[in-house]
């Protein structure tokens, strides 16, 4: 089945959150690959302290949306994109466009297009889980070490705290220096949460983190985010649709490269307003 | 072998396919017995030059005993006084150091190029360093040669060597490591030419073990905010160290037998060397130098014994790179 569906038939439907609870905001945003465009015009609020699912159909651009703001897809020469994403007032896609001082920030100092910085403060947990060849211990360390030198007493408290969050801390406890890789699926995918959380970044970036995993081990993960949601911003790309509404606060439905719906995920997946994400939550396609 | 696999679907051709078609058993049996011998040669050669290489250097070994080891007394032109003898322990220790700095002055460069061509470089330029560093690799060994003795020795001897000897005391430390006569043929321009010969190679093998890393892990590190510098430092290198060692021993090997380049420059010497500028050599060009004067048996002999050692070092060395690199699976 080909969808085609031009911007007149489809009206962008936006409830978005209130802009001073933005962290960040992605406005007008074109994504090329080579010449290939991926993402058309996208806009994306993004609420702090909220979990926002990205849903949509394959190759609808979701996941290259989410790579757009943290711009690992930078390491990709011929990745490109275009407009603004808003990140205290900073657009990270041109730091040379003048800042807003008007916007709500963390407090913390700016980013100035310094991309370690950025991926320090907006982190990402991928699809396959990603534990680093080194000791779960390590594994959490070494993003923290990149940023300030800690004592050992600190590093082994930020650990503990990073894992207990994570709901890792139980079945790890008793082997933090044995290899990260000797971790089941589920947990090596958790460990890459707890890493990416033990630097404290301020919105945390998820790829599809649970499509590798069993329902057991998606449930622990799920847990762990809602209680995520208290310290940092989660962003979540998923195809399982009921992960999304059991855990975002918003959702955005998009397709092939537009984003079609955003909304408080509580109505949106009650009453969808456009017929396309009606069509695709009801599981005509996708 | 003899395992009989269950076909996975009944009436699915099986893959080892042992009855086949009648045509095309009779060509198979030809085809595989084809195969076998090609391979039988190869095994064949290798068991008949050992073989070869015993026998011939026989008589040298159990004329000299271990000594022929330890000694460095290398003296073909026997008198009354001074009695035909042969101790290789100058070849052997020329061979080992100077293969030991070409690895270490190439390694660095090589971990260099590598990283700068999978990591930093742009893509056009990647191209044409990567060119580069074939053609590097393509040059004959006698051109390095000449080029080392006509141009890279009276440069050395009279940019590198002769400002040492005159400013470092003769006595100290330093003085001693860098003394010797000042044209350049020594040690260390022996290994500095075998270094930008094996560096091409290293490279290569380096570039496509980074190649290899999953592109996943690589992300992952730059997501958690590395710089470029500390990806490669902590997560790439780490990924890749133990095949890298296999990588450094393949060049190794290369270093240890190279033969026409060294001949050139290493000063043939066969004494034990004194210290880094002295002239020395190594056993590929000690042999090189000497088959076509040698007439005596236990000269010749000798000289067999000399390969029957550096066959042996090549070979442990190979192996254990084979072993490391993981190509050697059951």
């Amino acid at each position: 089945m080909k969808f085609e569906i031009s911007q007149e038939e489809q009206p962008t439907v936006m409830v978005a959150p209130p802009v001073e609870q933005r962290v960040l905001d992605v406005r007008g945003l074109n994504f090329y690959y080579g010449k290939n465009q991926a993402l058309q015009n996208v806009d994306l609020p993004v609420a702090r302290h909220k979990i926002t699912a990205l849903i949509g159909p394959s190759g609808c651009g979701k996941s290259t949306l989410l790579r757009t703001l943290n711009r690992i897809y930078d390491l990709y020469p011929g990745q490109r994109a275009e407009g603004q994403i808003m990140f205290n007032g900073e657009n990270v896609l041109n730091p040379r466009d003048p800042v807003d001082e008007s916007a709500a920030t963390s407090g913390r100092p700016r980013v100035g297009g310094d991309l370690s910085r950025l991926r320090a403060r907006i982190g990402m947990v991928f699809q396959r889980p990603t534990p680093f060849p080194m000791s779960i211990y390590d594994n959490i360390a070494f993003g923290v070490r990149l940023q300030r030198s800690v004592s050992k007493a600190e590093m082994d408290e930020i650990v503990q705290r990073s894992l207990t969050r994570a709901a890792l801390w139980d079945e790890a406890k008793d082997k933090l220096h044995q290899s990260g890789l000797g971790l089941s699926g589920g947990q090596q995918q958790r460990l890459c949460v707890a890493r990416g959380i033990a630097v404290e970044p301020e919105i945390l970036l998820l790829d599809e983190p649970a499509s590798a995993l069993d329902p057991l081990s998606t449930a622990k993960l799920e847990t762990a985010l809602v209680e995520l949601k208290d310290s940092f911003t989660i962003v979540i790309v998923t195809h399982n649709l009921q992960q999304a509404a059991r855990i975002s606060d918003y959702t955005a439905f998009m397709l092939m490269g537009r984003l079609i719906e955003f909304r408080p995920s509580s109505e949106a997946f009650v009453k969808p307003e456009t017929e396309a994400m009606r069509d695709y939550v009801t599981g005509r396609y996708g | 072998m003899d395992a009989v696999l269950p076909s996975p679907m009944p009436g699915a051709p099986r893959i080892d396919n042992p009855g086949g078609t009648s045509a095309m058993k009779g060509g198979d049996t030809v085809f595989h017995a084809l195969c076998f011998s090609a391979a039988m040669v190869l095994m064949a050669t290798l068991v008949g030059l050992i073989v070869a290489l015993v026998i011939g250097g026989w008589p040298a070994l159990s004329h000299f005993g271990f000594a022929f080891f330890t000694s460095s007394v290398w003296n073909p032109s026997g008198s009354p006084d001074n009695p035909e003898a042969y101790g290789a322990a100058g070849p052997i220790v020329g061979t080992l150091i100077t293969a030991f700095i070409a690895m270490l002055l190439a390694l660095p460069l090589a971990i260099g190029i590598a990283v700068f061509l999978v990591e930093f470089c742009p893509k056009r330029l990647s191209h044409w360093v990567g060119i580069a560093v074939e053609l590097l690799a393509g040059i004959p060994s006698i051109v390095y040669g000449m080029w080392g003795l006509f141009v890279l020795a009276p440069w050395f001897a009279e940019h590198v060597q002769t400002p040492l000897m005159l400013n470092l005391d003769p006595d100290s430390f330093w003085g001693r490591v860098f003394t010797g006569v000042p044209n350049g043929a020594n040690i260390f321009t022996a290994s500095l030419i075998l270094a930008i010969m094996v560096l091409p190679y290293i490279a290569t093998v380096f570039r496509e073990l980074l190649l290899s890393i999953p592109p996943y892990l690589r992300e992952a590190a730059y997501g958690m905010g590395c710089t470029p510098f500390e990806v490669v430092r902590n997560i790439m290198l780490p990924y890749i160290r133990k095949s890298a060692v296999g990588a450094v021993m393949l060049g190794l090997g290369r270093a240890l037998g190279e033969t026409m380049a060294v001949t050139f420059i290493i000063g043939n010497s066969h004494a034990f060397p004194k210290s880094l500028f002295d002239s020395g050599s190594t056993i590929a060009s000690t042999i090189a130098n000497e088959f076509t004067e040698a007439t005596g048996d236990l000269h010749i002999s000798a000289l067999i014994a000399l390969g029957l050692v550096l066959f042996l070092i090549t070979f442990v060395t190979l192996a254990a790179a084979r072993l490391l690199l993981g190509t050697e699976k059951a």
